[in-house]
């Protein structure tokens, strides 16, 4: 069949010449997401924006990286590892809308909040530093990350612990990533040894904000919705240990860097990098407000 | 009219066209009521780029059988593993070069570190030795490891195991 110009070919009613998408949008299509009984849906939706703002934030730093990774083996794997995160972060921002129950979605919390808005960690959003820090950040968010994933299998959300279940097995395999990347650092040569440490005293500041629970997590912890991050400490203690023996690295000693007046990323106070960061983030869609693609 | 599940079946993956989703194993469930389709899928991962050309591949297989009323629900639990993938899928990866995985972990409570290379024993697709090592836990997509055969030299593609 011949047309006059493209644009009728494309929108022609026909879908066997279609090229991209049929409109799909929710990564939640199908699911039940029902809020459990007990649970103001309002919290839920504020706790699966920190988790998902968690991933979202730090996936963005992670795409920072492309085109400027030392190797290209290591360019696919942060590649890889900010991809994952991406995909847990619309599964939550998704749920997360789902939870408030208005129609919001994913891209309305990634494109359309402020940033006091934005509830992720301070470590997520920190400027990219060198691969060294890279490797510390990494070993730091998915230590953390993992240990509050394994826990969270068993919310009593059933679609938090199906996203916690998943999101499971990408995390073991970006710890391995870093941690045998800050054994090679640490155990390696001069130069490399002094770069994973400053990468450590960089990041280590900002560790105690990771186990600092907000009110929202304490409510729905104890409803078994939510992980109480403190509850995690241990292990995340436990496997820095192991990795930081093996790399023949100290602990590093750094005092945290307290948010202000108590309020740290989890209440929406950020860093100076975070007003950049979104607005790179968030500038495609706010100049095309209307735009799908 | 061929059944709702042998069009479902049918449906390749958009990343490794070799395998049918069925093969993958991330068709889920083809179930028909009153005229209407449902297709219940899952993610591979959780940032799987290959989900919506899924769906969209599946809706477009289903009108052209004939199937007027179709719809794709994404189903989470369990998550994938690459234990589901089939003889058949993993038959067809080796014959495509790609080294088929091995039995998935099964853990529960704490993940053990792994800071050395993994326990997986690979064989090259290609000569079919021993004799290979791990390039990369990241390749091309989220489900590839790098390998390399110390033997013929060759690269080659794994699937990890999840
Ligand atoms: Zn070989």
């Amino acid at each position: 069949m011949s047309f006059d110009n493209a644009y009728e070919a494309i929108t022609e009613e026909n879908d066997s010449r279609w090229a991209f998408g049929t409109g799909f949008e929710d990564p939640l299509s199908g699911v039940d997401t029902t809020v459990p009984s007990g649970v103001e849906g309002a919290d839920l939706a504020a706790y699966c924006l920190m988790l998902g703002d968690d991933a979202l934030i730090f996936s963005h730093r992670l795409q920072e990286w492309c085109t400027n990774a030392p190797e290209l083996e290591d360019e696919v794997a942060i590649a890889n590892i900010g991809l994952d995160l991406l995909g847990q972060a619309r599964l939550l921002l998704a749920r997360a809308g789902k939870a408030e129950g208005g129609d919001r979605g994913e891209d309305h919390y990634a494109f359309f909040r402020a940033e006091h808005e934005f509830r992720n960690v301070r470590l997520a959003e920190l400027p990219r530093g060198d691969f060294g820090e890279l490797i510390a950040r990494l070993l730091v968010f998915s230590t953390w990350r993992l240990a509050l994933f394994q826990r969270l299998t068993e919310s009593r959300d059933p679609v938090l612990a199906a996203i916690a279940a998943k999101g499971v097995k990408e995390l073991t395999y970006h710890r391995d990533y870093a941690a045998q990347w800050a054994v090679r650092l640490g155990d390696g040569t001069e130069y490399s040894r002094e770069r994973i440490t400053e990468g450590l005293a960089s990041v280590w500041p900002y560790t105690d904000e990771l186990f600092t629970p907000h009110p929202v997590e304490l409510r729905l912890g104890e409803a078994g919705v939510a992980v109480d991050p403190s509850a995690a400490r241990a292990e995340f203690d436990d496997v820095l240990g192991q990795v930081l023996r093996a790399a023949t690295l100290d602990t590093p000693e750094a005092p945290a860097i307290p948010g202000v007046a108590g309020r740290a990323g989890r209440a929406g106070v950020h860093t100076e990098g975070m007003g950049y960061l979104l607005a790179e983030l968030q500038s495609v869609a706010r100049a095309h407000p209307e735009a799908t693609w | 009219m061929v059944t709702a599940q042998a069009v479902a079946a049918r449906v390749t993956d958009p990343e490794l066209p070799m395998l049918t989703l069925a093969d993958l194993g991330v068709l889920r469930e083809v179930s028909e009521k009153d005229g209407k389709v449902v297709v219940a899928i899952t993610p591979t991962y959780s940032g799987c780029p290959a989900m919506d050309t899924m769906r969209d591949d599946l809706v477009h297989a289903l009108r052209g059988a004939g199937y007027a009323e179709v719809e794709v629900r994404t189903v989470l639990r369990p998550a994938w593993s690459s234990d589901w993938i089939t003889e058949d899928g993993r038959r067809k990866l080796a014959e495509a070069g790609i080294s088929p995985p091995g039995a998935a972990p099964r853990r529960s409570g704490p993940v053990p570190l792994t800071l050395g290379p993994p326990a997986r024993r690979v064989r090259c697709p290609h000569c079919g030795s021993a004799e290979t090592e791990l390039l990369s836990e990241f390749g091309a997509t989220a489900c590839k490891a790098l390998h390399r055969c110390r033997a013929c030299r060759e690269p080659f593609e794994h699937v990890k195991e999840i």
